[in-house]
């Protein structure tokens, strides 16, 4: 067959892709750059401008103010600084907890239900994913009722003498908490004399509130189940001979969990620790259903903030800075994940001197 | 499974010998250790079943038991009153007849976009592929709570706030889900649409009634998230419309849970509306329960 006939048929069966590519893609495009692409650069220019809700944010009467909006949340000395400092705190003590103990229990779940012989297997991962797929609105109205002074908890709490909190009404931080229990009831003049985004040190290392403790166990109620499931998908693409290997050599079930099977999962962790960071920076439908905020702003979140200054509050430029301050924020922790993915090169060639060594040692 | 059995096909290894020897004790060892693992998860089972239970049950109690005794599961004196109040009394019918119109038409809209987006990104050659390609995983990394205000901007200059328009539109297609379907149309061979292509058809007609059909598993998968994803949707909502009449399922149970906290706790009421809205990802989940538990791609929760 000659070249050009070839092209020729080519030509025929590709003939107007072009078109009908631009035309296939068109909805998405206009789609994802009407409502995503413009109004996030829409949402820029309002972060640089003194717009206040009336009329068109491009009209004349609003005027760019460079980053006066930015400043006075990072710098201000004001109540903005104050509120953007707390709910800064407050959301990083969320993180901080909820993505490791959610990445845990959830490689627990999917450790204990994928044995090959378990009754109930389906039982148990449903019962397990079911939470996820509920919404959030209806877990916390349902929350509201278990944590409430009186409620489920509580009572439960009562069986075992525990005076239980009355939960998303106590403002009080757990790390202060505890630190009162060993009577220290105030910090030192170092933490409590110097502060950071207009709040004390002393402050910042509160703790969550009571309040953020329950939406902090809600958020590990509630996305377990999907992780375990991404764990379950892991643990079954993983070859059996390894274990076997190890087995041979006779490494007990927990030598080869965290000898053998833990590094083998690396890169299904890294999806969960991203996933989990990215989504518990970004707590919103928690706080609008349940707490708006109190008490005494302890489960204020950025996100929360940036739509009350924004929507409530009428301060347009500022609430949009603090979206903008927020994605900054979880595209620095997703950079950060990738970094150290990165580092699973070196990893990798330590992973393989584990799966090469038994091997010599099962055939000895 | 296959452990076991290659170590009782050589068992003459050393340490297999080793093993041999303190058989003995294997068995209560072995029925310890199975009878502490049921023990856990049934444990963890009830812990993750029982506020579920607790939520239905008390949604059947009058408002003074449901304060006085918020943990037994059967109600001493059986009410639908709150029931009552949420159908004949309230705005719920309307929230809920909001949501299943968006879930519907969002549901449709993304099947039907994301798979034509999809297509054309896996298999139809172009000018400018990579590019949208490359804005679109771009676009993805965009965290969804950061558009709230963009959203609104928009939605205000184009005039069509507090409108349908508003509500579904812009959620017509999404990013996620072009991804997902792109993956399944490369990972299916090009053998069969080339055929039909050579006997004369036209592009659209090859993905209508050849590629598409073929595409039902990563169709469900669309339908799943989607579904799923429109019904729960709180914030887009909460910036796109504010009158009662477009109050839809999420809004409306929120507005429920904080702005009635005052008048009493009316928790049968409230823990009522929550059960309600559960019920259709619920039967959702249960259709498709064997493809969520089994894919990857249809398990991930935005």
């Amino acid at each position: 067959m000659s070249t050009s006939t070839r092209m020729a048929r080519r030509s025929g069966i590709r003939g107007g892709e072009a078109a009908s590519g631009w035309l296939f893609t068109a909805p998405m495009i206009i789609l994802l750059g009407m409502f995503l692409v413009i109004p996030v650069l829409m949402a820029l220019w309002v972060s640089f401008s003194d717009w206040n809700g009336r009329g068109s944010p491009f009209s004349g009467s609003v005027s760019f103010v460079g980053f006066d909006n930015y400043s006075a949340l990072v710098g201000g000395g004001g109540l903005a600084e104050q509120d953007f400092g707390t709910a800064l705190r407050n959301n990083a003590w969320y993180v901080l907890l909820v993505v490791p103990i959610q990445t845990m229990l959830s490689l627990f779940l999917a450790v204990l239900v994928n044995r090959q012989i378990l009754r109930g297997r389906g039982f148990f991962r449903t019962a397990f994913y079911f939470p996820s797929v509920t919404s959030s609105v209806a877990i916390t109205v349902l929350w509201l009722f278990l944590f409430s002074s009186t409620g489920a908890v509580n009572k439960l709490l009562g069986f075992i003498g525990v005076n239980g909190p009355n939960w998303f009404n106590d403002p009080s931080g757990v790390l202060h908490n505890i630190l009162g229990v060993f009577g220290v009831q105030n910090g030192p003049a170092a933490l409590t004399g110097n502060t950071f985004l207009g709040i004390s040190f002393w402050e910042w290392l509160a703790g969550p509130s009571v309040a953020m403790s329950a939406f902090i166990l809600m958020a590990v109620f509630t996305t377990s189940g999907t992780f375990m499931l991404l764990f379950i998908a892991a643990l079954q693409n993983l070859g059996g001979d390894v274990v076997e290997a190890a087995m041979m050599d006779g490494a007990n079930g927990w030598q080869r969990f965290w000898r053998v099977t833990l590094p083998q999962l690396r890169p299904t962790l890294f999806t969960v620790l991203t996933l989990g960071l990215i989504g518990a920076w970004q707590v919103f439908d928690q706080i609008y259903t349940g707490t708006q905020g109190g008490p005494g702003k302890t489960t204020l979140t950025p996100a929360y903030l940036s739509y009350q200054t924004a929507f409530t509050n009428q301060a347009w430029g500022q609430g949009a800075a603090i979206a903008f301050i927020l994605f900054v924020i979880i595209v620095v922790f997703t950079l950060f994940q990738r970094w150290l993915l990165a580092e699973r090169a070196v990893s990798a060639r330590r992973m393989r001197l584990y799966v090469q060594t038994p091997t010599p040692g099962g055939s000895k | 499974m296959s452990t076991t059995v290659r170590a009782r096909v050589h068992p003459r290894t050393p340490s297999q010998r080793l093993r041999r020897l303190s058989r003995p004790q294997l068995p209560t060892s072995a029925i310890a250790g199975r009878s502490l693992l049921y023990a856990v998860l049934i444990v963890l089972a009830i812990i993750y079943i029982a506020p579920f239970l607790v939520q239905v049950a008390t949604s059947f109690k009058t408002d003074a038991e449901a304060a006085s005794n918020p943990m037994s599961l059967i109600p001493a004196t059986w009410s639908s009153a709150a029931y009552e109040r949420l159908f004949l009394n309230s705005d719920f019918p309307v929230w809920f007849k909001n949501s299943a119109i968006v879930t519907v038409f969002v549901t449709l809209g993304r099947v039907f976009f994301n798979s034509l987006a999809g297509y054309a990104l896996a298999r139809l050659h172009f000018r400018g592929r990579n590019l949208i390609f490359a804005l679109l995983i771009a676009v993805m990394s965009v965290p969804g709570v950061v558009l709230l205000i963009p959203k609104f901007l928009v939605i205000n200059q184009l005039g069509i706030y507090d409108t349908y328009v508003a509500m579904i539109v812009p959620l017509l297609t999404d990013a996620a889900g072009v991804f997902i379907m792109k993956n399944f149309f490369e990972s299916i061979p090009a053998s069969v649409e080339e055929q039909a292509r050579i006997d004369g058809a036209g592009t659209f007609r090859v993905f209508w009634s050849i590629v598409l059909p073929m595409a039902r598993p990563a169709l469900v998968t669309i339908i799943i998230l989607s579904f799923q994803g429109s019904w729960n949707e709180l914030s887009h909502f909460i910036v796109a419309t504010q009158s009662a009449e477009l109050t839809t399922l999420t809004k409306g149970v929120a507005s429920l849970a904080s702005g009635q906290l005052s008048q009493g706790t009316q928790y049968p009421l409230k823990l009522a509306a929550a059960a309600i809205m559960t019920i259709p990802v619920a039967v959702m989940f249960f259709i498709f329960q064997k493809r969520i538990m089994n894919t990857t791609d249809g398990a991930v929760k935005e």
